[in-house]
């Protein structure tokens, strides 16, 4: 059984990331349950999606201590979620903290970066991300999702191979966001190895 | 039979249309409205779909489809159902001919919601079966079941699925047939009028019913009792999903897993009660089957003691997780409870909700703070996403009660305290749904109240379902749209103008003329939801002339404009260009970009 979490701000598609992965699973002949943050946490609030691949699950929540892979999409949020990480557990996280306006309100200077610090004192299995930075090259703020399934994939975390990720995008996406998205697994891919 | 990966809700509308339901009507309401959205999109052709004005007018019209032999399905949030108790008490004598559910999806936490009400209650009000599934596979079978209960019997039931499994998704066996439903027609019978009498005779019908129903439950498929010992947990819903979870298959005790909380299946309950020394209930919002449980005890002189949200076992507020039913489950069955110790975690940023980069809403919100600046007045607020108003630095919501409430709350609270003015703000779907009737109240009943309606073009909160002023319908059909400044007019509001919120100046003055007007004024704030428009050229600040006074950050609170080591940046991925930042600075210091 495998347990993923994606970790997030409301807006940077996790609820996506989690189908594809889910889909993929499924396509594999194995089971899979998710559950979503949907509603109000959409505009920018902390959004959380749990996937569970296996056959014996009966939980949509992963209980804490019990996920093998937490996928940040905001470092924040990945150290957020900490505590449902197993031991051992893997974190791959984008680097890009996504500030929240209390933060510019109240002048506290969240950049991101102490929690990445914190990430690398606590965490032995982790893959940092210049997301960002793949996201711009690609032209697209809105890839930022596939990006990290990418990397996590090629960094073999995910259980899942990136042809099967990628079969899965071809069938489930619209055909004018295929290609795009296809260069985002890729790229995702390419920058975990380096890193 | 295909397997197929589905999120409750969706689950939910494929067991319809399997179930060969014909009629679908509700009102968009987070966590159940993918259902409808999922009936049209697979629609076959032969079902007709609606999202109606609000859930009264949905139950309503699929009451109408049922009388006339048409398998009916409404779906609504459970806040919902308070504005539909009306017909859903009376249906509940008159009952109906073609099977008609009722979703009503309940929140627990809340996640999106203003209350934790549990619609099992409902179930017990209003005399009807309830059924609670637990998985959104089982929801799919359950949904099935449900039109053949209501058909069985005469009667409307409710189906009340929650978040975690609305929004919870599962590989799932979806069956390609279709079961047949021939709607007969209307026939005319003194049945479907409502009268004092028969009103009597039916109330002896439904209660003579409940016992039957009760021992019919008993044997219900997804009524299940597993297990032995002297201990026995009981539980529903989702709570069962925790429940099986933390048991893991290896404990020594009975399970009862409940389904229909209403009318509850006593038979079963008592084959679990019976040799037992003590229960734990599990089960999320309220203390329902708790209740049941200690009630049949008492009935039957049976010596079991039974622990729940009653006791203090059970939290009784907010929604169960693994590990709340884990530490429940420990302590009551006497086990060693997991010791791992999670690591203290560094000061992380706070993350309220707020308005999209470029939102309308904001500059609407702004405009009306600018043009009150320095006078009494106060803001009520209604339900959408505009109810995000609240956070600093607009900080313009300053009531938000239910659906429509904003108008009303406005009066009461000009009567008594006259020398304020009381602006009420809306939103257009929420206009529609109950607004107008307060309208009505301010104009006949001449209280002064300042309407700022947020039309947006959509109902933004939910996911962009149309409404009667979009001039389109579920079914993709153009219909005539609904002007909401031909309604004010026609309800004699006095002075009523439009503006462009993105246009300060504009929408400025609007506000300043609609409170000089006096009476019941209004102003109708138009322009779409970022969701709905295309991004326009983007700004960005010029470091040069900006001063760091930061009067962008202070007053307007886009999620755009960051901070980044002391200076003032646009967010180039989240800026959706409606220049509003730019007319607030006043060193011009935002511009538009080129690219
Ligand atoms: S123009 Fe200014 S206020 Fe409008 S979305 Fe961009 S940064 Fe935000
Ligand atoms: S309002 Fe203008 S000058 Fe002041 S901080 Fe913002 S961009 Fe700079």
């Amino acid at each position: 059984m495998t347990n993923c979490l994606l970790a997030g701000v409301g807006g940077q598609g996790t609820v996506l990331a989690s189908k594809l992965i889910a889909q993929s699973a499924m396509n594999r002949g194995l089971n899979a349950r998710t559950a979503e943050t949907i509603g109000m946490a959409q505009r920018g609030g902390c959004v959380v999606s749990h996937v569970r691949i296996g056959n014996e699950i009966h939980s949509p929540l992963i209980p804490q201590h019990k996920a093998d892979l937490i996928i940040g999409f905001e470092p924040a949020e990945a150290v957020r979620c900490l505590p449902y990480l197993k031991e051992n557990g893997a974190v791959i996280a984008s680097i890009k903290a996504v500030k929240p306006i209390t933060a510019a309100l109240t002048g506290s200077g969240y950049s991101g970066e102490e929690m990445t610090v914190f990430l690398k004192e606590n965490v032995k299995n982790l893959y940092l991300v210049d997301a960002e930075a793949i996201c711009n090259q690609l032209g697209s703020a809105k890839v930022l999702n596939v990006v990290l399934l990418g990397a996590a994939a090629g960094a073999g975390l995910l259980e899942l191979t990136l042809e099967e990720l990628k079969k899965t995008i071809c069938e489930k996406l619209p055909e004018r966001f295929i290609e795009l998205n296809c260069h985002a697994l890729s790229e995702g891919a390419a920058a975990v190895r380096k890193g | 039979m295909s397997k197929q990966f589905l999120m409750g809700n969706e689950a939910i509308a494929l067991g319809a249309i399997r179930a060969g339901v014909g009629f679908v009507s509700g009102y968009p309401g987070t966590p159940s409205t993918e259902i409808l959205e999922t009936v049209a999109k697979n629609n076959p052709g032969d079902i007709y779909v609606e999202w109606s004005t609000n859930e009264k007018s949905a139950m309503e019209t699929a009451a109408g489809a049922s009388y006339a032999g048409a398998r009916s399905l409404v779906t609504m949030k459970q806040v919902g159902l308070n504005v539909a108790a009306d017909p859903l008490m009376s249906l509940a004598y008159i009952g109906v001919k073609g099977g008609m559910v009722i979703v009503a999806a309940d929140d627990p936490g809340p996640i999106s919601s203003q209350t934790e009400q549990d619609t099992r209650h409902f179930a017990q009000f209003s005399k009807l079966p309830v059924f609670d599934p637990s998985s959104p596979e089982e929801a799919y079978e359950m949904i099935c079941d449900a039109f053949d209960y209501s058909e069985k019997y005469g009667t409307p039931v409710l189906f009340r699925p929650t978040t975690r499994v609305c929004h919870g998704c599962a590989s799932i066996e979806v069956s390609e047939e279709r079961k047949k439903v021939a709607p007969e027609g209307f026939a005319k019978d003194s049945r479907w009028v409502i009268f004092p009498r028969l009103t009597y005779q039916n109330h002896l019908k439904v209660e003579a019913r409940q016992p039957v129903l009760g021992e019919d439950f008993s044997s219900y498929r997804f009524n299940r009792l597993t297990g032995t010992g002297k201990k026995g947990i009981a539980t529903g819903g989702i709570s069962y999903a925790y429940t099986c979870e933390t048991l893991n298959g290896s404990e020594n005790c009975k399970l009862l897993k409940i389904a229909t909380a209403h009318p509850f299946p006593e038979k079963l309950a008592l084959e679990f009660l019976s040799g037992l020394d003590e229960v734990l209930v599990i089960e999320e919002l309220d203390p329902v089957i708790e209740k049941e449980l200690t009630y049949l005890c008492g009935k039957h002189h049976l010596n079991v003691k039974i622990n729940g949200k009653l006791t203090g076992h059970v939290a009784n507020a907010g929604e169960n997780t693994v590990e709340s039913v884990t530490a429940a489950v420990d302590s009551f069955l006497g086990r060693a409870a997991g010791t791992e110790p999670s690591k203290e975690l560094p000061a992380l940023p706070v993350r309220p909700p707020v308005l999209c980069a470029g939102c309308p809403h904001r500059a609407s919100f702004y405009a009306v703070k600018q043009a009150m600046k320095g006078k009494k007045a106060v803001f009520s607020g209604d339900i959408g996403c505009y109810t995000l108003g609240n956070a600093a630095p607009l900080d313009m919501v300053d009531t938000c009660l239910c659906m429509g409430a904003g108008i009303t709350v406005a009066q009461g609270l000009h009567r008594i305290q006259p020398d304020a003015v009381n602006f009420a703000f809306i939103g257009d779907s929420t206009f529609f749904h109950t607004g107008i009737p307060g309208v009505i109240n301010a104009v006949y009943n001449e209280t002064d109240i300042v309407l700022i309606v947020l039309d947006n073009s959509t109902t933004a909160m939910t996911g962009h379902q149309p409404h009667p002023g979009t001039g389109r319908t579920m079914m993709g059909e153009i219909s005539e749209k609904i002007s909401i400044y031909n309604v004010l007019t026609a309800l004699g509001v006095s002075h009523v103008s439009r503006a462009n919120p993105l246009n300060l100046e504009e929408a400025v003055s609007a506000v300043k003329s609609a409170v000089e007007a006096g009476g019941v004024s209004a102003v109708i704030f138009e322009s779409p939801c970022i969701a709905v428009t295309k991004p326009q050229p983007l700004y960005q600040v010029n470091a040069k002339k900006c001063t760091r006074c930061k009067k962008c950050i202070r007053e307007l609170g886009c999620p755009a404009v960051v901070l980044e080591d002391g200076a003032v940046k646009i967010e180039p991925s989240l800026c959706y260009g409606c220049s509003v930042c730019a007319q607030v600075c006043p060193f011009g210091a935002i511009e538009r970009s080129e690219n």
